[in-house]
């Protein structure tokens, strides 16, 4: 498999891997029989998205795209983060290849799951105030 | 860094002996079918490479065809008999063929190939092992099957099929029988008399030898149409000038697996054991993909839950240890190795599996040096994992 360097750096030490205690919003898509699966926490503050954890069971594209999109997103407004695109995502890795290229769909999927998650969340406490 | 290759199956090192018979021949040009002195050099040197590849499966010389490989005997076979639509001289029997669930993709798509234009085929399920019941087999035979193909053993998990009881089989209903024995032959006895095959295939590049050489086994008697039409070499049974280069490694190797087999089939036993052992002592939620004894001396088909094999590959490889994996990830379909899904193993769990398959250049200080390197890394990912519940 030809992956940049990008990807490789990410494979090898990738940022923000773990959970978050008490996260604001989780976002888990993909599918352990399809052999991806990808896990994000985040913690929300003043709209901003102050803390990102990813946990990934899939290839090393896989575990690179989560780990870039924790980067990506980090202290950022989160209408901001919810433009994040699966191209962004993939040019931020300088490139994935064609076969992989369903792995940076998936980041940008549980980034915006995790957003919603966080904001029904916040809907409902509203809702029962 | 220490480089230990655990992916024999795949292919393998040309033997020191063969690249030295290799290096010898490089200046023999002659075209073995010339019947002037540079021809007749090359073609003593083909005979003696089809007398020792013979040799090795127990067959008759004249019963060697050589060709590029295990892809094109496997190609050969049920083409050849199933060769519909054509006219010659030789006309199939039957218009279905038995198979099994679990062959390598050069028999499973040619099979589905054939499908195609009006071949009935029967693939026929394989146990937790991997393994083949032969009354399945029995109880699959229609008046219509010409054709029963079954591979000796399973390239990805090793598992040893009961060759020579489905050959007794197709004896007794009159079907021609055939075996992929491209990873059995030179690590464990092949016989084609003990076994009653009318067909066989092997392959260079997986005992040591050169890639893109092999030889079919065709039973004396047994009438196929030919793949490769065109001049009379190999019997007119294949057409094409003889790569003589290839067929002389393929014989020196052939002379030599026979020669190191007993042996090496004794150590590389012990030491894909202790691999698996030492695996599964260290690691939890650790499982063997294969039957536990009726298994290739080098193979270890080993599943680690919880994880994706493309990442436990490549980082395997940043340590220097080669080997290779059943996920997805590493094919071209979101599918896992269909091998592992017949078997009834879990997709989740086929995605984690990765095959170490010893050879001659494998020690003890690979082994642990596997031991070593390999249990951190599945931590590392199971820690990464959301499937992993975390202490």
């Amino acid at each position: 498999m030809q992956y940049s360097a990008k990807v490789l750096e990410h494979f090898r030490n990738p940022r923000n891997m773990g959970q978050i205690e008490d996260p604001d919003g989780v976002g888990e898509v993909g599918n352990p029989i399809c052999g991806d699966v990808m896990k994000l926490y985040i913690k929300i503050d003043d709209d901003k998205i102050a803390d990102v954890k990813f946990e990934t069971f899939g290839c090393a594209a896989a575990i690179a795209t989560s780990s870039i999109v924790t980067e990506m997103v980090m202290g950022k407004p989160i209408d901001e983060a919810l433009k994040i695109s699966a191209r962004a995502v993939a040019e931020a890795l300088d490139g994935l290849p064609p076969i992989k290229m369903h792995c940076s769909n998936l980041g940008a999927d549980a980034l915006k799951a995790a957003i919603k998650d966080y904001r029904s969340k916040k809907a409902a406490a509203r809702a029962s105030q | 860094m220490r480089r230990v290759y655990m992916d024999n199956n795949a292919t393998t090192p040309i033997h020191p002996e063969v690249m030295e018979a290799l290096k010898e021949s490089l200046g023999l040009y002659g075209n073995a079918s010339s019947h002037h002195s540079f021809g007749m050099k090359a073609r003593e040197k083909v005979e003696e490479a089809r007398a020792s590849v013979a040799r090795l499966i127990g067959a008759e010389p004249e019963e060697i065809v050589f060709n590029s490989g295990g892809t094109e005997g496997n190609n050969y076979v049920i083409k050849g008999l199933t060769c519909a639509g054509r006219t010659c001289a030789i006309r199939p029997s039957g218009n279905h063929i038995i198979t099994s669930a679990t062959e390598h993709p050069s028999v499973l798509n040619v099979a589905k190939c054939v499908e195609s234009f009006g071949i009935e085929v029967t693939y026929l399920p394989v146990d937790k092992y991997g393994l083949i019941d032969p009354d399945d087999v029995e109880k699959a035979i229609k008046d219509s099957t010409c054709l029963i193909s079954i591979m000796y053993a399973n390239n990805e998990t090793g598992t040893i099929e009961p060759i020579e009881e489905i050959a007794q089989i197709a004896r007794k209903h009159d079907i021609l029988f055939h075996t992929d024995a491209v990873q059995a032959v030179g690590k464990i006895p092949v016989d084609v008399n003990e076994l009653g095959v009318d067909f066989l295939t092997l392959s260079g590049h997986k005992i040591y030898g050169p890639k893109g050489i092999g030889a079919l086994y065709i039973r004396k008697g047994r009438k196929i149409c030919p793949l490769i039409d065109g001049g009379h070499q190999e019997m007119s049974l294949r057409a094409g000038t003889e790569n003589t280069l290839g067929i002389m490694g393929l014989g020196k190797a052939a002379e030599i697996a026979a020669r190191e087999m007993p042996q090496e089939k004794k150590r590389l036993t012990a030491l894909r054991d202790r691999l698996y052992e030492g695996l599964a002592e260290r690691l939890e939620e650790t499982r063997l993909n294969g039957h536990p004894t009726n298994r290739l001396p080098g193979t270890a088909n080993i599943g680690f839950k919880y994880v994706e094999g493309e990442s436990i590959l490549l980082r395997l490889d940043m340590e220097g240890i080669a080997v290779s994996t059943g996920s997805a990830c590493t094919s071209d379909s979101l599918e896992p190795s269909h091998v592992l899904l017949a078997m009834g193993v879990p997709p989740e769990e086929a995605h984690g599996a990765m095959r170490f398959s010893l050879g001659r250049e494998n020690t003890d200080e690979d082994t642990d040096y596997v031991l070593e390197k390999l249990p951190p890394i599945i931590q590392d990912l199971r820690q990464m994992s959301p499937l992993y519940a975390k202490k």
